[in-house]
């Protein structure tokens, strides 16, 4: 026990002395912060301003086509398909005479593809067209249908999906639990890879350097892997242990800034929802509650951190015996690795799925089974219906399965670490799981 | 007594026996050479004495008792062949962490580390990273690191290979007064000439089998082929004699061979007999290397692969 612990030790201390940890730890949310910023930024700014000729024989459109910021409406006689461009449109839309059934299309002719929301909004405004017309052909009032256009039906309501089991009733909030477990099942994902590969790395370093048969007449090969796993997992919490306190400080130090008085509307939010003064403190605010009331924390939080250890443990034995059946060639540890890496990226793209859809069987199964349940059951826990008893089969089946994993691989392990030069098959690695010691 | 008696030691690969059937016995405070080509099976040998692998049967007894790797090894330095360090890891510190792994305090590994590292010159590497060594540096830190414990028994399979002749010699000598000092020392190496200069006793082992053991004078004697060296002011001329050939003329000796039944005596008379001028007259021993090579070419030197 003191050999593992002294393991553990240096694993611990040699990767959280390192530059790299510092630096990856500090960088890798500033990165996924700008990423964020990055891409709104750019979806804001590549819209591009459109002006779309518009050849209509009907005349009707004219009327009902309403341009906005992005794309402009106009109704030239003299443009058509060919000299478009020249006159300076970014598109021509030719609707025919007659439109009754399928085969009458309607041609939105550009150089290059306008996009899809572009596309959507040029149906919409058709579809209005056809529909204002056929209201007006009904003798329904110019100004009564006005008036009905202009309503905003957004604004006369909120809407509010409550979940009832039993006595408990939640708001259920599908945006933020989609976003919160979407991100915990990317997080867990990434990790398992990032951690995993330390791992891998970290055993095939010792069997390169010719350093495991030194330490393995001190210790016992499990030890020593158990030892780089706890090490290395240690790690891992540590840095999430940083970014934790990095979101809860920044987020205080930031509404520490805000005045009282935008506290104190924040507080009467929903009395008044006329948000005077600081409005971007008052989002930053909202957005702030919303978040930190509109998730079962107390659950998400311990959950996470199950499955992120639970996920780790499971995958990172097996990973460090792909690393010591290794020899010199980094090739060969690409095509060990697929057996590994399969499994987990499918448990992202049934992630996918689980966010959507936290009660389809697929998501339910993929939840339970331990190749896949770090992932996938991190998906479904925010939307806050996950029976308890599964979230306990889950757990159960995944403490089991980390158990067997780190036995069968430290079987492997055992042998690969002192073997060198030699190309190990699976097939080979397979006899090694049934040897006696 | 012996602090270590191997009985009847097995341990099979799928297509390999790597060691069959091997005995002997090490008396303690003892420098023993554990000779074989290349693939003999020394390598498991040695793996089975650091429990690093369990035999599948057979007995070793350490230090009278029947081999407890779990709290043995403790007693035990392993220097195995494929050797290295962390080559990211602070010199001091990477000393601290093995020697902490074999079980001594922090406390004492720090008093016994200063020791070695002043013995060796070594102070001023205590903050350098193993990537800044040289190889000859890196393996008297690895020397220093395998004998830091104090073990009884100390395994070094190949240790002055990477090491110029002042490292080498340098170690030798600290082997030897370990020696002295009672720490019984297995030498693994197909190195003659070192273990001819070393060893007390050797085994020789081949294909997984024992075909040598004893002390190096006594297997000296054991293989001898009866050959003298005789030394002339003027050589003979050459004549006819049943009581030995001439396997080789130099310019003032000739070396022969005496024919099986007769005795040196009866090469000298022959000599004086021919009025020959006599100045020296010595037995040749064949060197370790000969008997390395003959003993192994008499069996087969490549190993075959084969169903056990």
């Amino acid at each position: 026990m003191n050999k593992i612990w002294l393991v553990i030790k240096r694993e611990y201390l040699t990767r959280v002395r390192n530059r790299t940890f510092i630096l990856s730890t500090i960088l890798l949310p500033l990165v996924f912060i700008g990423f964020i910023f990055a891409s709104a930024y750019l979806s804001i700014k590549s819209v591009e301003k459109q002006k779309i000729a518009v050849s209509d024989e009907n005349g009707i459109f004219k009327n009902s086509f309403q341009s906005d910021k992005v794309i402009t409406y106009e109704f030239p006689s003299d443009v058509n398909s060919n000299n478009f461009t020249a006159k300076g449109y970014t598109a021509y839309l030719s609707i025919p005479k007659d439109y009754q059934s399928k085969r009458d299309s309607v041609a939105l002719i550009s150089n290059k593809q306008l996009g899809i929301e572009a596309e959507e909004k040029v149906k919409d405004q058709i579809n209005n067209a056809i529909r204002n017309k056929a209201f007006l052909e009904n003798n329904i009032d110019k100004k009564v249908l006005d008036s009905i256009n202009d309503i905003d039906e957004e604004s006369l309501y909120k809407f509010s999906p409550v979940i009832k089991q039993g006595d408990k009733t939640a708001e259920s909030n599908s945006g933020l639990s989609y976003a919160i477990g979407y991100g915990s099942g990317i997080l867990i994902y990434l990790t398992l890879f990032i951690y995993g590969a330390a791992v891998m790395r970290g055993v095939m370093e010792e069997k390169m350097n010719r350093i495991a048969e030194v330490i393995i007449s001190s210790v016992k090969p499990f030890q020593l892997m158990l030892g780089k796993i706890l090490g290395i997992a240690a790690v891992g919490l540590t840095q999430l242990l940083i970014w934790l306190v990095l979101i809860v400080g920044l987020s205080t130090l930031a509404s520490a800034f805000i005045s009282h008085d935008t506290i104190m509307q924040a507080q009467n939010l929903n009395t008044s929802m006329n948000a005077g003064g600081n409005s971007a403190a008052m989002k930053f605010l909202i957005a702030k509650n919303t978040f930190v009331g509109g998730a079962n924390w107390s659950l998400i939080i311990p959950c996470f951190l199950f499955y992120f250890l639970g996920g780790y443990l499971f995958y990172a034995s097996l990973f460090a015996a792909v690393g010591s059946v290794v020899n010199e060639d980094p090739q060969e540890a690409q095509s060990l690795m697929l057996p590994i890496t399969m499994p987990i990226i499918l448990s992202f793209i049934i992630m996918s799925t689980a966010v959507g859809k936290p009660d389809a069987p697929i998501s339910v199964w993929g939840s339970i089974i331990p190749l896949s349940s770090p992932i996938v059951m991190m998906a479904r826990i925010p939307s806050g219906n996950v029976p308890a008893w599964q979230i306990l089969v889950s757990m159960l089946s995944l403490v089991v399965g980390f158990i067997l994993t780190t036995m069968l691989a430290a079987k492997i392990y055992r042998t690969g670490i002192l073997l060198y030069g030699k190309k190990v098959t699976f097939k080979e690695m397979g006899k090694w799981l049934f040897r006696k010691s | 007594m012996n602090i270590l008696e191997l009985q009847n030691l097995k341990k099979y690969y799928a297509t390999q026996k790597a060691v069959d059937d091997i005995s002997f016995a090490i008396p303690e405070s003892t420098i023993f050479g554990l000779l074989g080509p290349n693939g003999a099976g020394k390598t498991t040998l040695l793996r089975m004495i650091t429990g690093i692998f369990y035999p599948d049967s057979g007995n070793i007894i350490f230090e009278g008792k029947k081999f407890d790797p779990a709290n043995d090894i403790s007693r035990i330095g392993y220097m195995p062949e494929e050797r290295g360090l962390y080559k990211k890891m602070k010199i001091g510190e990477q000393a601290l962490y093995l020697a902490m792994l074999k079980g001594l305090s922090r406390h004492d590994a720090m008093r016994k580390i200063k020791e070695w590292f002043v013995k060796f010159e070594m102070e001023s590497w205590w903050n350098k990273k193993v990537d800044d060594l040289s190889k000859g540096m890196s393996q008297k830190l690895q020397f220093v690191t395998t004998v830091l414990h104090e073990p009884r028994l100390l395994i070094l399979d190949e240790p002055f290979s990477g090491l110029d002749p002042v490292n080498s010699n340098l170690i030798k000598d600290e082997i030897y007064k370990l020696a002295k000092m009672g720490t019984t020392i297995i030498f693994s190496t197909h190195r003659m000439e070192q273990v001819e200069e070393i060893c007390d006793k050797i085994i020789l082992v081949n294909k997984g089998k024992k075909i040598l053991d004893g002390s190096v004078k006594q297997v000296k004697q054991d293989c001898k082929e009866n050959i003298f060296k005789v030394g002339f002011n003027i050589l003979p001329e050459p004549f006819e004699n049943n009581v030995f050939e001439i396997v080789k003329t130099n310019n003032n000796y000739l070396t022969v061979k005496i024919h099986e039944g007769y005795n040196p005596a009866a090469v000298l008379k022959e000599f004086l007999d021919h009025q020959a001028s006599i100045i020296s007259f010595n037995e040749i021993l064949p060197s370790l290397n000969d008997i390395f090579i003959k003993k192994v070419e008499d069996t087969k030197l490549a190993r075959q692969f084969e169903n056990v």
